[in-house]
């Protein structure tokens, strides 16, 4: 039982730390832009599906995955520079509409340069499961749990200890009151895209031996991670963790424990009680409607 | 509070909507080079209806939903298990579709409803992805994926059938559809949705029953869609769970933003491009998804507003 527990948990915890991550990204442009951006989720197909087609090629997996991340910063640039930047000043609806449109887009480049087909990386460690407590657990689960450690330790000392980071921040907090104290916003937006797309890449090729990739794994992930950052609490980059994380684990025991087919009907069924008690999220600001 | 445009000629403009889109509805068969065209433009009309819903919800009220293929997915599933398993005609379960759908909205929107902004659309979309999940994996009772027959209609032993059939059955639908969705505007309820999509705060304290308001558009939309589902599900003689799909959803708010977000009209036309642009891409194969993606942004930076707003505002300014 508790071997069986503590499989759920570690599973869970694989997956949510994806989520987290895709939560994590989504966060960091709002924060920017008020921009939801649903091309989120290609960034994590770029990042799978570059690494796979690079090491194909022959390339070393540190040097692929180090390529993809780039590739995908790239077009997060892009995106900002081509599609955010020339509609500035639009409603928020609006900009979500050109997000869609550069996820459409993404997904129909993406089928074209690569292709439609399922594609595997192997295990960057082996996939011998180890033995812990009664429950198998794979290598390949440490180093997404890890690799996610790190990118939430990087991105906390980065706004929390540096200038650049306090500029984020401060962006986030009150975008005007930021520029009047001398951040440059748009440049804070550009990082924030590019910044966004380095962590989903990297969470696509993290992810990339368990769970497979394609050119359209994007959309679920984008869905996912968006239903995370709202049970976090929209803008808060500690709920994007926790609810991605948590969005994880609940799918996992449901998946166990209830029905696999209605492993997202438990999860979304407890995001919608926890916002009928807390209509901001775990994490989210509190805010007053000003008349 | 700035009134827009709109409510200066309300009863000019309405008329003159539906004058067009009658017109266009009724001449446009003359050019079709065959059969076929029937069917597409039976499918965008259709389409169009769904949106025209959404827009009631997201453009008059204010609140955005990404499960707006849920209730298109129950009214189209009306009609293949009502018939199935209720045994009755399939044509009566078009209005049963819509008060099923209705009843649903009514229940599920009072809680949801309280959610606002993001927090409403992620709701939405869990509702959405419910229907979708039940049936997929109902497969005893709905088909499962792959979908479920729907029978062909009969009325006094007329057999509904052909794509011409279905286009001026489609078309009429739209066109009724349009008219309540404008005279919803110019109506105090309309009013009343437009002062809550400004300021809910404000709204309450002229007495406006903010949820009450909010709770009739969603159900309105909500019937919308089922209406809008069960016709699909009738043309097509099949449906399957992608109709109620996240997907789906997402095409719908498109058409509706991208046509103008407080446009009547603008659903149509919105639904017309989001239709007919792959039907006409198909000649660039492969590269179809990616021109629809670029187009689509394309609309939204230079026609933030929407395309009739957006035109509208374009042509006034030439005008003046």
């Amino acid at each position: 039982m508790l071997a069986e527990l503590l499989q759920f948990l570690v599973s869970g915890l694989t997956v949510g730390a994806v989520y987290a991550l895709v939560a994590l990204g989504f966060t960091l442009i709002y924060n920017a832009s008020d921009v939801v951006n649903f091309a989120q989720g290609e960034f994590v197909m770029l990042g799978g599906m570059v690494t796979v087609f690079a090491v194909a090629a022959g390339i070393a997996l540190p040097l692929a995955a180090a390529l993809a991340i780039l590739v995908a910063v790239a077009v997060g640039l892009l995106l900002h520079r081509l599609a955010i930047e020339p509609a500035r000043g639009a409603s928020a609806v609006t900009l979500i509409i050109i997000t869609i449109g550069a996820s459409i887009f993404l997904r129909g480049v993406a089928q074209i340069v690569f292709d439609k087909r399922f594609h595997q990386l192997p295990a960057f460690s082996g996939s011998d499961p180890i033995l812990l407590a009664g429950a198998a657990i794979l290598p390949q689960s440490f180093w997404v749990l890890g690799g996610a450690l790190l990118v939430f330790l990087g991105l906390f000392v980065f706004l929390e200890k540096t200038l650049l980071g306090k500029a984020v921040l401060a962006t986030a907090a009150n975008r005007l009151a930021a520029r009047l104290v001398g951040v440059d916003t748009s440049f804070v937006l550009a990082l924030s895209f590019g910044l966004s797309a380095a962590i989903g890449a990297f969470a696509g090729i993290l992810i990339t031996p368990i769970t497979l990739t394609s050119f359209d794994v994007g959309t679920l992930l984008a869905l996912k991670g968006f239903a995370a950052a709202m049970l976090g609490g929209m803008g808060s980059p500690l709920g994007a963790v926790v609810g991605g994380l948590l969005l994880g684990v609940l799918e996992s025991f449901a998946a166990g424990t209830i029905s696999s087919a209605y492993k997202d009907a438990v999860a979304f069924i407890v995001i919608l009680a926890v916002l009928f008690a807390m209509p901001q999220g775990l994490f989210g600001r509190r805010s007053v409607e000003r008349v | 509070m700035r009134l827009s445009p709109r409510w200066q000629f309300p009863f000019r403009a309405r008329w003159a909507t539906l004058l067009i889109l009658a017109a266009v509805i009724g001449t446009i068969p003359w050019f079709f080079p065959s059969g076929f065209y029937f069917r597409v433009a039976a499918l965008v009309w259709v389409t169009a209806l769904a949106a025209v819903g959404l827009q009631v919800l997201m453009g008059q009220a204010g609140q955005v939903s990404l499960g707006h293929a849920g209730f298109v997915g129950i009214g189209a599933y009306a009609m293949a298990l009502g018939p199935k398993y209720l045994g009755l005609d399939v044509l009566l379960c078009l209005p049963l579709g819509a008060i099923v759908a209705a009843a649903v909205a009514f229940v599920v929107g009072r809680p949801i409803l309280r959610l606002k902004g993001h927090y409403l659309a992620v709701a939405t979309l869990g509702f959405g992805m419910l229907v979708t999940m039940v049936l997929v994996s109902e497969v005893g009772i709905t088909g499962g994926p792959d979908g479920i027959r729907v029978p062909r209609a009969e009325l006094f032993g007329w057999r509904i059938r052909g794509g011409e059939t279905f286009y001026w059955i489609a078309g009429v639908a739209l066109l009724v559809g349009v008219w309540i969705a404008l005279n919803l505007q110019d109506s105090p309820s309309g009013r009343a949705l437009a002062a809550l999509h400004d300021s809910e705060v404000a709204a309450r304290t002229v007495g406006i029953d903010v949820a009450a308001h909010k709770l009739r558009a969603f159900v309105i939309a909500a019937v919308y869609g089922a209406v809008a589902g069960g016709l699909l599900a009738l043309m097509n003689g099949f449906v399957t769970p992608d109709a109620a799909g996240f997907l789906a959803s997402i095409e719908y708010v498109t058409m509706v933003v991208i046509g103008g977000l407080a446009s009547v009209p603008g659903a149509v036309v919105g639904a017309a491009l989001l239709v007919l642009l792959p039907q006409t891409l198909t000649f660039l194969h492969e590269y179809e998804q990616a021109v629809l993606g670029v187009l689509i942004m394309l609309f939204m930076i230079f026609l933030r507003a929407g395309i009739v707003p957006g035109l509208a505002a374009l042509l006034r300014r030439k005008a003046a």
